[in-house]
């Protein structure tokens, strides 16, 4: 076995690469004059000290459940999918003007055609690119930047022409109607006699990502088209071999990840503002990209990895008020050597580590 | 549009093009060696926040270009290492890049002037000023060619003469130097080069060292001359239309000054008549002609007008035979 255990692999490697990046930032907090300790303190206070900063937690947790799944699906079939801000963005597009057709009478009726209308124009936004790497052999990564790019400007166009409220300056679409508004935590709990807070948008939309993780675990390792996208993601010439079809496994992995990009949009725009705004998806987009390689692809690793980020983000906002020497973009820095450590400076932890092992089996042996 | 008002476009154009093709040749560099650099806007941005504290500091602008150079130089050593030594993924290495580069401006700026990310504007001898170039003044009033040299010619900061010259000074270090041959080699085919000997990841880091210096100065441009101090993500996206930039140039140096001077065009059209009115039929939104780069972009690679094929070898770490 020319190998380390495969534990040291799934489990080792990324603990000790984290583990990096946070010394790597702590550096970053001694060199502008503070406290690393203290900022990790009221960061994690922030973030799961109260109920009302759990709630935002998880609001943020899901919006990254999304978007790292999207991620993960183009990435099981070798497709750097860069493009899940745009698709989200179309997402939100796809939910609003569903839920601004209907006067939808209950949630429970308005939910499921929201996560349509968002997955259908999320998935349109990638099945250009998919289409043109399937077919035409344009590399999908820059295909991908460039539709984030224009998909910001066809929202900015719409948001300030036909689908802005009238007499209004800011650029944004009324408000959804009163039945289109999902369950929040608050509301959910309260039946039950727990007291959780009010101010928090985390809402019904969690669950909605958890199932979406489970559905999307079940896709990639226990369906013929998972077992096509992960072959395909393997060897694309053993693949063609054995007769799966490399245009139809490019364009269906992305048309998933794009609907999933997509449907961060029911968490955050029917969710919690309730209209459609610019901006909406806050980086959560390119942040998928982070979950999903700490995650290393896989939806458990990616809930865990989308819950530190939803912590990390939250916990920024803490800082404001307690460290106010630290702007709250440290939470940037920090993902980026997450990004660093955990993505491409990888084989920097694992080169050594898989030495340590193959010396310590050859002396067992 | 009378003569003067198409002078005064092109001036802008010309402005608003130096920092896209300064990234653009940089990001040439880098891919004409075989490493993807979509990180260009993360080292632009980093030198640009460097350049302007330096600048206010020292009170010299070229000491901040300087300082600038260094910044993005470090940027591109990191992707250097994750990429060519590490054998990382090169888009995620840009993608790290990119994110560090938007926190940490802000996070030192933060700490440092307490302005939200903002350094001070920069005053007097911190910031670039314009070169009148020989006659200038005196051809002014010549019909026709003095306008065109008094204000499109001449009358610009120092840095723009200096991208400009990198233009004709790229296409003759790649096309007629020994360096150039080699590093078209290495993009293309890195075991040829490999096997006469010479060192892929030499090539590789040089490579990169000038794409840093590039970056460098493009940012610097941003900060210093263009705009009088830094602003919180001040490149908005211009690493990205100079990476659009370079796939619709197809790698090649003079190509990629049109492009740039097309697109920079494009945002000063944007700039100067936001809404434009086709006869009365219908309007050209101002977004569309902001995305219209992107647009093009994506029709080149699609191959439908002359396709774009990239550096054979690019995005490929290289695994040395032994």
């Amino acid at each position: 076995m020319e190998k380390m255990p495969r534990w040291a692999d799934v489990v080792l490697v990324p603990l000790i690469s984290i583990a990096l990046a946070f010394i790597a930032a702590g550096l970053v907090v001694l060199a502008i004059g503070e406290n690393p300790f203290d900022m990790v303190f009221f960061m994690v206070r922030g973030a799961l000290g109260s109920s009302s900063g759990i709630g935002f937690t998880l609001y943020y947790t899901t919006n990254f459940i999304f978007t790292g799944l999207a991620f993960s699906v183009a990435m099981h079939a070798r497709l750097f999918n860069i493009g899940g801000e745009g698709q989200a963005t179309m997402g939100g597009l796809g939910a609003a003007l569903v839920l601004l057709a209907v006067p939808w009478p209950h949630w429970a009726l308005a939910l499921p055609f929201a996560i349509m209308g968002a997955a259908l124009l999320g998935a349109a936004w990638a099945a250009i690119p998919a289409y043109l790497q399937a077919k035409r052999g344009s590399h999908i990564v820059i295909t991908t930047i460039m539709f984030n790019f224009i998909g910001a400007a066809f929202m900015i166009y719409l948001l300030n022409g036909i689908l802005k409220k009238p007499g209004q300056q800011s650029a944004e679409t009324v408000t959804f109607p009163k039945g289109a508004h999902l369950p929040t935590f608050h509301e959910m709990l309260a039946p039950l006699g727990i007291e959780f807070s009010k101010s928090t948008p985390a809402n019904i939309s969690f669950f909605v990502a958890l199932i979406a993780a489970f559905l999307v675990w079940l896709l990639i390792w226990r369906t013929r088209l998972g077992y096509q996208i992960r072959s395909f993601g393997q060897s694309e010439t053993a693949s063609t071999y054995a007769g799966i079809s490399a245009v139809k496994v490019t364009i269906i992995s992305m048309l998933i990840s794009g609907g999933l990009a997509g449907m961060l949009a029911i968490n955050v725009v029917m969710g919690e503002a309730e209209r459609l705004i610019l901006n909406f998806t806050e980086g959560a987009g390119f942040m998928g990209i982070a979950v999903g390689l700490m995650g290393r692809n896989h939806p458990v690793g990616i809930v865990l990895a989308a819950f530190l980020f939803g912590t990390l983000n939250q916990g920024g906002f803490e800082l404001l008020w307690e460290m106010p020497g630290i702007s709250r973009e440290m939470v940037l820095v920090i993902q980026a050597l997450i990004i660093v450590f955990t993505g491409a400076l990888v084989n920097f932890t694992r080169y050594p580590l898989e030495r340590i092992f193959l010396a310590m089996q050859k002396r067992a042996n | 549009m009378d003569f003067l008002q198409v002078i005064l476009a092109m001036d802008m154009s010309i402005r608003l093009s130096v920092v896209l093709l300064l990234a653009c040749l940089a990001g040439l560099y880098s891919e004409r060696a075989g490493i993807v650099d979509i990180g260009l806007e993360g080292k632009m941005l980093i030198a640009a926040f460097v350049a302007a504290a330096v600048a206010y500091e020292s009170g010299s602008a070229w000491v901040g270009v300087l300082a600038g150079c260094a910044a993005s130089l470090s940027f591109s050593m990191i992707h250097a290492v994750a990429s060519i030594v590490y054998r990382g993924d090169q888009i995620i290495s840009g993608v790290a890049i990119n994110f560090l580069a938007s926190g940490l401006t802000v996070v030192i700026g933060h700490a440092v002037y307490s302005r939200g990310g903002q350094t001070p504007t920069l005053a007097g001898d911190a910031r670039f000023t314009e070169i009148t170039l020989p006659f200038a003044d005196s051809l002014a009033d010549v019909a026709v060619i003095g306008p065109i040299y008094s204000e499109l010619i001449s009358g610009h900061k120092p840095l723009v003469y200096i991208a400009f010259a990198f233009v004709p000074l790229t296409w003759w270090i790649l096309q007629r130097t020994r360096f150039g041959l080699r590093l078209r080699a290495v993009g293309e085919n890195p075991e040829s080069v490999d096997t006469a000997g010479i060192s892929v990841m030499k090539m590789r880091f040089q490579a990169l060292i000038i794409t840093g210096i590039l970056c460098g100065i493009a940012g610097a441009y941003l900060s210093t001359a263009q705009a009088a101090g830094f602003g919180k993500e001040m490149t908005a996206g211009r690493g990205y239309i100079a990476l659009a930039a370079l796939i619709f140039s197809k790698w090649r140096p003079v190509h990629a000054m049109g492009a740039c001077f097309l697109f920079g065009f494009l945002e000063a059209i944007s700039n100067l008549y936001p809404n434009i009115d086709v006869f009365g039929l219908f309007t050209i939104p101002v977004q569309f002609t902001q995305a219209l780069p992107f647009i093009m972009t994506v029709v080149i690679l699609a191959g439908f007008i002359g396709k774009a094929i990239p550096p054979k070898a690019i995005g490929q770490p290289y695994v040395k035979e032994r």
